[in-house]
């Protein structure tokens, strides 16, 4: 029991990673239907970028998770101005285009950052005493309550705002019909740009995160963690946020789960075996609507 | 039947339509005499190109050759029928393990090992098709990402493929006149298959599901159908893979390489033969041409990816009639404008 206790707290520090990452898959799908396949380096960039501030500048914990949002809130709006908005202008770019450009995009982003740091694996430093509490039989380490706590902190903030602020329902407006809310007065051009730097902003608080927690940084760690937090947004229904923190934590602890039960060779292949059985049976997600497509 | 094959012709280049060959161009033998003669004349010109081109173009050449094979096997899931799939480098992997297995271990012919190989590669596709019995558009394509990252770990983990340390001791059986028969061989099955009754239909599930059911396709068929024939294209162009390089492994096989064979068929115009073989040498090339770059290829690579997509979203040949092209050019028969249409857009 005590052992079952402890690898859900393991599971849970490692699902509010991925429940991170998730959300903004989710959001931009469910404003523009979009995959937009460079998150996964968006979050690399942002672990990179909490690297390089506490390396250079000695920041601290806040400082770093901080100036790594900034960043790739800077940097998730650059991709969407570049690499999305001119094919939302074109009329006849269809759906796959813009995949193929988002692919495009996550293959310079990650090259450019092999290029600027190369392609070793690179340690977080400690930036603080790591501690374990034990907690009814199962220890937790600081770090995981760190994790799970700025997770925790950032979802139900980014929950308040979108149901309680003005861009908030534009968004969600957005979401049901964006012609209808076009035609209310939604600035769509800006309420998406908001999306995707509210997404990019959650992408690189995990991705300081994540390089803490694992103490390991490196330019390909974006795809890894971008296919399982895509796979988690679809498993929680995608387009929904509490699907998308539900899909999270799920994989989370279905790999720790499975690490456990000493699967570990068979890890990677966790998350997308329950997603194709969830599918199977719950074709639209977990929390997801159903569309029913009429003639 | 008949109804839905005259509505949905309408949007197929090349298909009935005002055109009118010769009649005695339309009889079988004919036709198969003239495929005959034109696999004979590629086997002259490619063996006496292998005499005079130096082995690294040659090489270059040979991978452009399986990837047209392997490219235009996504093209009909993902460009003719619809179904979007991420995960078209898994088809190639169970095609180029169960070839290099039937000729190491079971010292099958090699012919057979690669009909083999395409046979296994196809009841994957089969398997991976009845998702889509249920799951359309995104949800399809992260269930064939997963199946996709799932066979490589499970090749990974498999003691009958060696495991991570990959598959070796592979024969080189491979040469560039058996590859470049095999893709004209692939691009005349494929021109005949997506103008037969059947390409039709897998068209028609592209530009509207309901309209293609409530007309009395088979959808759920059709699109098993365009699996199984686009995983044993990737099957063969697998065992073709394993042949020339000697030598596999998993990650030969990941994600990346399904994303660079949708690029392909993207970037060349999704639906279009013609556009699938344009995009694949380019892509196959590119990465090549751009080797004196050394670590800025990939940048220069991905950045290209982006400006294409913006200017030609439609790919490169998207919403070009290639025969009317060439008709026009070589000023025989009046030209239509019949627009190859990438979804939806399709009257």
């Amino acid at each position: 029991m005590a052992q079952f206790l402890q690898q859900m707290v393991n599971g849970l520090a490692l699902g509010s990673i991925y429940a991170l990452i998730a959300l903004g898959y989710t959001m931009v799908y469910g404003i523009i239907a979009l995959i937009n396949f460079a998150y996964g380096e968006i979050y690399m960039f942002g672990a990179f970028t909490g690297l390089f501030l506490v390396l250079t500048w000695k920041a601290n914990l806040y400082l770093a998770i901080f100036g790594a949002m900034a960043f790739t809130t800077v940097l998730g709006l650059v991709v969407e101005r570049v690499a999305y908005r001119p094919l939302r202008r074109s009329r006849n770019a269809g759906r796959l285009s813009a995949l193929i450009s988002a692919i495009g995009a996550s293959i310079f982003l990650s090259t450019l950052m092999v290029l600027l740091h190369g392609p070793a694996t690179t340690g977080f430093p400690t930036l603080f005493q790591n501690r374990n509490f034990v907690l009814g039989g199962a220890s937790i380490s600081l770090y995981q309550i760190l994790i799970i706590g700025v997770s925790a902190l950032l979802m139900v903030g980014l929950d308040l705002f979108v149901r309680y602020t003005k861009t908030g329902r534009a968004m969600r407006a957005l979401s049901q019909d964006a012609d209808a809310a076009a035609l209310m007065g939604v600035n769509t051009d800006l309420m998406i740009a908001i999306t995707f730097a509210i997404g990019s902003a959650l992408a690189g608080a995990a991705g300081v995160l994540a390089g803490i927690y694992f103490n390991a940084v490196q330019p390909y760690m974006g795809l890894m963690a971008g296919l399982k937090a895509f796979a988690a947004a679809v498993l929680g229904g995608i387009g929904s946020i509490p699907g998308a923190v539900v899909g999270g934590l799920l994989i989370g602890l279905a790999e720790i789960m499975g690490v456990a039960a000493k699967l570990s060779d068979w890890k990677d292949a966790f998350a997308f075996a329950i997603l194709i059985l969830v599918l199977l049976v719950k074709p639209s997600g977990l929390l997801g609507r159903s569309i029913i497509k009429k003639v | 039947m008949s109804t839905v094959d005259n509505s949905v012709s309408g949007a197929v280049p090349g298909a009935p339509a005002p055109r009118r060959q010769p009649a005695w161009l339309e009889l079988w033998p004919v036709q198969a005499l003239l495929f005959l003669a034109l696999l004979v004349a590629v086997w002259a010109v490619t063996e006496a190109l292998n005499l005079v081109i130096p082995a690294y173009q040659g090489q270059i050449l040979l991978f452009t050759g399986i990837n047209v094979i392997i490219t235009l096997g996504l093209n009909l899931i993902t460009g003719v029928t619809g179904q979007l799939s991420l995960g078209h480098a898994a088809f190639m992997a169970i095609g180029a393990y169960a070839a290099a297995i039937c000729t190491v271990s079971l010292h099958l012919p090699f012919a057979l090992a690669l009909l083999l190989g395409g046979l296994v590669a196809a009841l994957f596709g089969v398997v991976l098709g009845f998702p889509t019995l249920r799951l359309s558009g995104d949800y399809l394509a992260i269930a064939t990402l997963g199946f996709a990252e799932i066979v490589r770990v499970v090749n990974t983990n498999l003691k009958i493929t060696n495991g991570a340390i990959g598959y070796y001791g592979i024969q080189k059986r491979v040469d560039l006149p058996l590859v470049a028969m095999l893709a004209v061989a692939a691009v005349a099955a494929m021109a005949w298959l997506e103008n037969s009754r059947n390409g039709r239909a897998m068209r028609s599930v592209r530009e509207d599901e309901i309209a293609a059911t409530a007309s009395g396709v088979n959808t759920t068929f059709y699109k098993i159908q365009a699996f199984a024939v686009g995983a044993f294209f990737a099957g063969v162009g697998g065992g073709l893979y394993a042949h020339t390089t000697t030598f596999i492994q998993p990650t030969d096989f990941g994600f990346l390489k399904s994303v660079e064979q949708l690029s392909m068929v993207v970037l060349g115009g999704m639906g279009s033969i013609a556009g699938t073989v344009l995009g694949t040498i380019v892509l196959t090339a590119a990465p090549e041409l751009l080797r004196f770059m050394s670590n800025y290829r990939m940048l220069v690579y991905g950045a290209t990816l982006i400006v294409l997509m913006i200017f030609r979203p439609g790919g490169l040949l998207g919403g070009v009639d290639l025969r009317d092209a060439v008709r026009r050019a070589l000023m025989l028969g009046r030209s239509r404008t019949v627009r190859t249409s990438v979804g939806g857009d399709g009257q």
